[in-house]
């Protein structure tokens, strides 16, 4: 039977939920039997290729990041949001109840060690941020929510086991969890 | 003005967190500048402001996923300050077995899960095997042991703090939970395995070391100045004085954390969300200086476990003075440091304290003002709160360990580009040459900027005009 082949990307996150996924530990190399990673932060590949799963950690904050998401909905036929951010927008949306230059002025001309006499705010050849930071489901379909921060090891596991066994997984109440 | 080209490498790849890299060429196509931009910022510094200081060992771990231990201590430490109390010798103890359970998956995932395809595999070779799934395929002996060390280290934290990612372990004042005779007694018996396995990669390490003398010594060479936390000279990894330590090994300064402000600051550049820090007194870009596992072994005397000390002399042969600067031994130093993670769990493990249950001090005042700073994995950390007299935060500053590397991350990328780029002829194993200077410090990127932010890379060709020429890694 021909590898399952999987994709996942990081957006605006901590990284966490991929963390996660590691913590599968040695039942990756099974699951590697299965499945073949063509693009992750944890291989080379730079671009989204035709995937059969797709995966986005992470809210979507940037210009940069709506565009990632739009491509990994295109390139994948089943679509998972891992994580409370890539879910409800998670701890990234805190910054939603100020203006997104009330926040660039604060980390980049006013904290104590900061030394920026002209005021410089990055923002050349860097992506452009979104006046909020949302959840992935506000701009593409979502099929499958895993969420939690980060989602268990063994939930992330469970959800690809699913789908191998061609179900489309409802996350049970045992395996939720959002803290 | 004449034609300026600029090549972009996006996303930087096997890196913990979000970036690109873009090469400046002038009209004869050579390599007038290359710029390491970190592509994300999150904004903790400033949506933080009125939420109450205690919950801030809760918000600020996810800064960052791979580290968030880091943060969660260096946020318990800040809380700590503000409420003036000086924690138990159990709690001391147990966050640090906490963050050493850190340091030993950070540097386990640094090294087998990112940085070892490069050392197996070679920087020329085929992409699409040069990843951990590669190593496992080829040497699946080194990346088992690769998956079971840094499972030790996650193990010890959920243990701790319920969860292995973003854990909840420290309280302002103390800690939640002690560890159990059983559990520490599993753990002790996980040692001599997980000291084995450190010591495997050590072989290999040195062996790489030894078989590339050239392109360690070319790789991206620079000399700079060294920080990192000591006590009384030693490694220090949870709580000590700032040292900086110069290129040719005078300790050029030594303060301690709470000063911090008055010795480093930091420098803003348009194309990058990652701040620039510096030493405030030799001004920026002459104070620029660089952290993680190579500014520390650098900057201390000693380590005070053994084993490390041992491997440390050996380690310091391949420097000038004592000094190492290649940003290869950055992987050397962090498995010299992972060494001494293991071996510090054992002591810790073995002290008696360790099960004790005298675990938080409460107090019922409010200093205006806290600072906690701790060596994090990839650097040194520091949390700065200013409270209201309610407790709720006026005023956040952080500096991430990443942060500190960002002026050597960026001079490094520009030399490789300089030695191999010439027009807009990019081979592979020069991107990923570039791509793996970036990973020697194991850059955490999504700390960095604390941040909205990530890190894939992107190499862009650019002409002096400032017009993109070509895209590599990118659509």
């Amino acid at each position: 039977m021909a590898k399952v082949k999987l994709a996942t990307v990081w957006l605006e996150a901590c990284a966490g939920c991929h963390m996660s996924f590691l913590d599968i530990d040695d039942r990756i190399l099974g699951l590697l039997e299965k499945v073949d990673i063509m693009y992750s932060p944890v291989v080379d590949a730079k671009e989204i290729p035709k995937v059969d799963i797709g995966v986005i950690s992470g809210a979507l904050g940037n210009d940069e990041e709506v565009h990632l998401a739009k491509k990994m909905r295109e390139q994948c036929d089943i679509l998972i949001a891992w994580g409370d951010c890539a879910v409800f927008g998670g701890i990234n949306t805190m910054r939603n109840f100020m203006p997104a230059e009330e926040a660039l002025k604060k980390a980049y001309v006013d904290t104590v060690s900061t030394v920026n006499p002209e005021g410089i705010i990055p923002g050349e050849d860097i992506p452009q941020l979104l006046p909020k930071a949302i959840p992935v489901d506000q701009v593409v379909k979502v099929d499958v929510y895993v969420p939690g921060c980060p989602p268990d090891a063994d939930t992330i596991l469970w959800v690809f086991q699913e789908l191998l066994e061609g179900r489309i997984p409802k996350v049970p109440a045992e395996m939720m969890r959002y803290d | 003005m004449g034609t300026v080209r600029k090549i972009e490498v996006n996303p930087i790849t096997r890196i913990e967190g979000h970036g690109k890299i873009t090469v400046h060429l002038d009209e004869n196509g050579t390599v007038s500048e290359a710029r390491f931009h970190v592509t994300q910022f999150r904004g903790f510094e400033a949506f933080t402001k009125g939420r109450d200081f205690r919950e801030m060992p809760e918000i600020t771990p996810r800064i960052c996923g791979i580290c968030p231990v880091s943060h969660h201590l260096a946020s318990a430490k800040a809380c700590d300050a503000i409420l003036g109390v000086q924690i138990t010798s159990t709690a001391h103890k147990l966050r640090e077995l906490l963050h050493m359970g850190q340091f030993v998956q950070s540097h386990a995932l640094s090294f087998f899960h990112l940085s070892s395809p490069d050392l197996l595999f070679g920087f020329d070779a085929d992409p699409a095997i040069r990843n951990i799934v590669g190593v496992a395929a080829k040497f699946p002996e080194i990346a088992t042991k690769g998956i079971m060390l840094r499972k030790f280290g996650q193990e010890i934290i959920k243990t701790l703090g319920g969860k292995k990612v973003h854990p909840w372990h420290s309280i302002p004042g103390g800690v939640n939970r002690s560890i159990k005779e059983s559990e520490r007694d599993s753990y002790l018996k996980e040692i001599p395995t997980m000291k084995g396995y450190v010591k495997d990669a050590l072989e290999l390490v040195k062996g790489y070391l030894q078989e590339h003398k050239d392109e360690v010594s070319t790789f991206a060479p620079m000399k700079t100045s060294y920080m990192g936390l000591v006590a009384d000279g030693f490694l220090e990894l949870y709580d000590g004085d700032i040292r900086l330590r110069g290129a040719r090994g005078r300790i050029i300064d030594e303060f301690p954390d709470w000063a911090y402000a008055d010795y480093i600051g930091e420098h803003v550049e348009p194309w990058s969300y990652l701040k620039f820090p510096f030493y405030r007194p030799l001004g920026y870009p002459n104070g620029s200086y660089r952290v993680g596992p190579l500014g520390r072994l650098n900057a201390c005397d000693d380590i005070s476990t053994p084993e490390a000390s041992e491997e440390l002399k050996l380690y310091r042969q391949a420097g000038e003075e004592g000094i190492v600067h290649d940003v290869l031994y950055y992987h050397y130093a962090r498995l010299i440091e992972a060494l001494y993670g293991v071996e510090r769990i054992e002591q810790l493990l073995e002290d008696p304290d360790i099960t004790g249950s005298d675990l938080r001090i409460t107090s019922n005042e409010l200093y205006p003002e806290g600072i906690g700073v701790i060596e994090a994995p990839r650097g040194t950390l520091i949390h700065h709160y200013k409270v209201d007299e309610s407790g709720a935060i006026t005023d956040v500053n952080l500096i991430v360990a990443t942060g500190h590397n960002n002026f050597a991350m960026n001079k490094g990328v520009e030399a490789i580009a300089k030695a191999y780029i010439k027009g807009d002829d990019v081979p592979e194993g020069v991107m990923n040459r570039m791509e793996h200077l970036i990973r020697c410090y194991d850059p955490c990127l999504s700390c960095s900027t604390h941040a909205v932010g990530k890190m894939p890379l992107e190499l862009s060709i650019v002409d002096n005009s400032g017009e993109i020429l070509r895209k590599i890694y990118k659509d």
